[in-house]
């Protein structure tokens, strides 16, 4: 009887923790929503330019002017006008972008697929890469292999992007004809899906347009593979510097007098430990991939959140920008959380702790 | 399998997919015209309220107006939606006949009741534009009387003075003066906004074209219009792209995945020049570069030193190397083309008569001004050529970069020094230069009407006066003399520094036939392209 109460008791408190972390997590999360929307709102409003240009133009009279003012509630303080804002958004309301003549929520449901597609494409080559080539690298420390594999990553970290995207496009584009150009899609195959996702590759596969599939996939490799590029350098270097640390450990030394075969400890042990801080690393870089690369983005002519939120902040469109500025937020933030879920999977020590 | 074997035919394997994307080539629909341009300037595509370069473009397509102009000959002025008008003997009120028999795009016909509530509501409605209709005395409250519709298809149109019916007819072809679908628009009136709220982003016209869908930032599609009164369209679709950079327009253009590019600098026209599959056709814009001297700069509000700057501009060297083939230089706030516009070019670069003029103006040693300048390739071409030339009489010209819309909110504040500019036409009449130019009629800092001249702090209640007067002169040729001596006045005095008007270069695949490029942007046609 004692031990089913203390059982229960277990399950109680454990039950009490898990709400206590939800709790934690949530006010955590709802704090630095808040704090992210409060910066990005005065960096607005200390931008010295005047946010009603972007509705009226320069050529609009005195009174077209004072009214809009106004309308944008540009006359009451500004503590008036984030409290306005905040009550607005956290209703859903995050109001309507003076540029695009759209809500900001239907503006960034048009987007952010357009950036979160290329993101994955690009984390996915980064990753697919990038791992094998660290830990080559590492097993290879200080012979040509590593060279090489170094040479190939500074150059995607330090090359300006826009200049490589050019490249890029001049080699497989224009002249190799491997891929297809900047944008989406090509013309002829514009409105042939329903957008469902906003994904094209998943809603072509989905719908069965496979000739739209093909054309998407055309499209989005080369920035895919540039941005793939970027991360990749950036993977690889610290999938090499994990791995050295990991080949450096008794257990490997334990595994080799063991007889356990070499690919076998590199594989499986050594780069299985190493798999904890390198789901981090992959994440974030996932993660700046999805804040939207504009340079990248004006190349690829890639209607994307990069592009969306400069124009916007050039134009103090506040309202586009505290959007896409929210955007980004959830991504860091679900980033986050889905890494520390992997880490959970990944290594039993977390799990146990848990 | 060696270990290091294995992970190459993983990778192989894992590249497969990317190596078998071989694009299935498309070049653009053969009904299709696919043009790249940079449309992030597009905010509304409501006629009422479009100002911008590419909306007025798209406008000029898919809307009439009452009136219109030929593009090789503005003076010459016919009507489209209005089929006739008669002026009345005191000159204050225009009786338009509508056409009859023609339809909107919807397949509602168009009236009179259109045309009112067109010109009606852009008042009522009071966006950026509406000053091109108010300015003859409409008011929102009084605008039901002084646009009145006297039978199914006729109505006056009443002023509070006997303008110049050139000025008039100019107003009323401008994008503003669009006739929309009032029985569409107003199925969609939400809250009394006059179908405001939808039309931003719908269609309602008779133009060549109709709008079928904007999305921001990427793209524009417009369709044949089976209704337009006019030839229709050989094109079934007309797509602009967003594409922002012009070198990748360039590679798309020789492609062949677009049919004409429309944001080219001059090193890609330099390069496309040379190549067979590719046209360039050029249109001069009525566009303006010139650099505005605050006056309340001390130093910059003397006369010697306005007169100075002029003779240290190297004018032909900057229109023909850094703004290759895309300016000719110009001197008078009147663009070329338009009625009474002056072509003298009285300056040109002359160190040492600028020096001497600084030297009366007791600045022999020169001065240190900064200038706020837009970080565009070409605004920071012009900046950076005008500051070697002003070294060279002593003058210490730093250049403040800044981004468009930030340089912008520092001149309409009036705390810059020096402002480097590009000004376009807002319609084809001249008063719409000579009402920013030339006219000032309040320099205080609380002033209602901030034109040009009062940006730069110019007190000139004469020239002023001059230009009022310009615009109910009926005689046009009396009306063109009085803009001449303007200018002439205006191009030794004024702070503007006028220095160039731009050229509008499109390069097309050389298929592509019958683009017409007029003098403003609403003036560029493409319904009777063939390809």
């Amino acid at each position: 009887m004692a031990q089913a109460d203390e059982i229960a008791g277990g399950r109680a408190s454990a039950l009490l923790s898990l709400g206590a972390r939800a709790g934690r997590l949530i006010v955590t999360v709802a704090v630095t929503f808040l704090g992210l929307l409060l910066v990005t709102f005065l960096i607005g409003r200390v931008v010295p330019v005047d946010p009603v240009l972007a509705v009226v133009g320069d050529r609009a009279s005195a009174d077209v002017y004072d009214r809009v003012f106004r309308e944008m509630g540009l006359d009451r303080p500004l503590h008036e006008q984030f409290w306005v804002y905040l009550k607005k958004a956290v209703t859903g309301d995050f109001g309507m972008s003076v540029l695009t003549a759209n809500s900001v929520l239907d503006d960034i449901r048009r987007v952010f697929p357009a950036t979160l597609e290329l993101a994955t494409v690009g984390v996915i080559i980064g990753a697919l890469f990038g791992v094998p080539m660290g830990v080559f690298a590492a097993v290879r420390a200080g012979t040509l292999t590593d060279q090489v594999v170094r040479i190939v990553g500074l150059v995607g970290y330090s090359a300006p992007i826009f200049w490589l995207g050019l490249m890029a496009l001049l080699v497989f584009y224009a002249r190799l004809d491997w891929t297809a150009g900047p944008g989406r899609l090509d013309i002829a195959y514009e409105y042939m899906v329903t957008p469902q996702t906003g994904l094209l590759l998943i809603d072509s596969a989905w719908q069965g347009q496979w000739g739209v599939f093909r054309n998407a996939f055309s499209h989005i490799i080369l920035p895919g593979a540039l941005l793939g590029y970027y991360s990749m350098a950036y993977i690889s270097r610290m999938t090499r510097s994990f791995m050295l640390n990991e080949l450096a450990q008794e257990y490997v030394i334990t595994a080799r007098v063991k007889g356990v075969p070499e690919w076998r400890i590199i594989w499986r042990h050594a780069l299985g430990n190493a798999a904890v801080p390198l789901t981090t690393v992959i994440a974030l870089s996932y993660a700046g991939l999805l804040e939207g690369s504009v340079l990248t983005e004006t190349v690829f002519a890639w209607p994307g959140l990069g592009q969306y939120i400069t124009n916007s902040l050039q134009n103090a469109d506040m309202n586009a920008v505290l959007g896409g500025t929210l955007v980004i937020g959830v991504v860091f933030v679900a980033l986050n959380l889905l890494s520390d879920a992997l880490y959970t999977l990944l290594d039993p020590r977390v799990r146990r702790r848990a | 399998m060696k270990p290091s074997l294995r992970l190459l035919a993983a990778a192989a394997l894992a590249a497969a997919p990317f190596l078998a994307s071989l694009p299935a080539r498309a070049e653009t629909p053969p009904d299709t015209l696919v043009q790249a341009w940079a449309i992030d300037d597009i905010i509304s595509l409501d006629p009422a309220e479009i100002f911008e370069f590419t909306a007025s473009e798209i406008a000029g397509n898919a809307y009439e107006q009452l009136i219109g102009y030929d593009v090789k000959d503005v003076a010459n002025v016919f009507g489209v939606i209005a089929e006739s008008w008669t002026v009345s003997d005191d000159g204050k009120t225009i009786s338009f006949k509508v056409r009859e028999g023609t339809t909107f795009a919807s397949g509602n016909p168009i009236t009179a009741a259109d045309a009112v509530f067109s010109l009606q509501r852009a008042v009522i409605l009071d966006k950026s534009p509406a000053f091109i209709l108010t300015q003859f005395g409409l008011t929102k409250d009084n605008v039901a009387e002084k646009v009145v519709q006297t039978g199914d298809y006729s109505f006056d149109f009443i002023m509070d003075n006997a303008y110049a019916p050139s000025f008039v007819l100019y107003c009323m072809t401008a994008t503003v003066a669009s006739v929309v679908d009032k029985a569409l628009v107003m199925s969609h009136e939400a809250d009394g906004d006059l179908g405001y709220g939808w039309l931003k982003t719908n269609y309602a016209g008779s133009g060549a074209f109709t709008i079928r869908d904007w999305r921001a930032n990427e793209v524009v599609v417009m369709e044949r219009n089976a209704n337009f009164a006019g030839p229709k369209p050989a094109m079934a679709r007309a797509i602009y792209r967003h594409i922002p950079e012009p070198a990748t327009e360039r590679l798309l253009l020789e492609k062949g995945d677009i049919d004409v590019a429309r944001k080219l600098g001059p090193d890609e026209l330099k390069a496309l020049a040379s190549n067979p599959d590719i046209a360039i056709m050029s249109g001069v814009k009525g566009s303006i570069y010139y650099l505005g001297l605050n006056q309340k700069n001390e130093i910059l509000a003397r006369p010697q030193v306005r007169q100075a700057l002029k003779y240290l501009v190297d004018y032909d060297a900057i229109a023909e190397t850094i703004l290759d083939g895309t300016v000719i230089a110009h001197q008078a706030f009147l663009p070329r083309g338009f009625l009474g516009a002056l072509e003298d070019k009285p300056f040109s670069l002359n160190v040492e008569k600028a020096k001497a003029l600084l030297a009366e103006a007791g600045l022999a040693d020169g001065f240190t001004v900064t200038m706020d300048t837009r970080n565009t390739a070409d605004i920071t071409g012009i900046a950076q050529a005008i500051q070697q030339t002003f070294a060279q009489a002593g003058i210490t010209l730093e250049i403040i970069p800044g981004d468009g819309k930030q340089t912008l909110t520092k001149y309409r504040a009036r705390s810059h020094d020096i402002y480097i500019g590009r000004w376009g036409p807002d319609y084809q009449d001249p008063h719409t230069n000579a009402d920013t130019f030339a006219r000032n009629p309040d320099n205080s800092d609380d002033a209602r009407a901030k034109p040009l001249a009062w940006r730069n702090a110019w007190d000139i209640p004469e020239m002023t006066r001059v230009a009022d007067g310009a615009v109910l002169e009926r005689d046009a040729a009396k009306r063109a003399e009085t803009y001449l001596a303007l200018q002439r006045e205006h191009q030794q005095t004024s702070p503007f520094v006028i220095m160039f008007q731009e050229i509008e270069n499109v390069a097309m695949r050389r298929n592509v036939q019958n683009f017409v490029i007029g003098p403003s942007f609403n003036d560029n046609k493409f319904g009777g392209v063939t390809k």
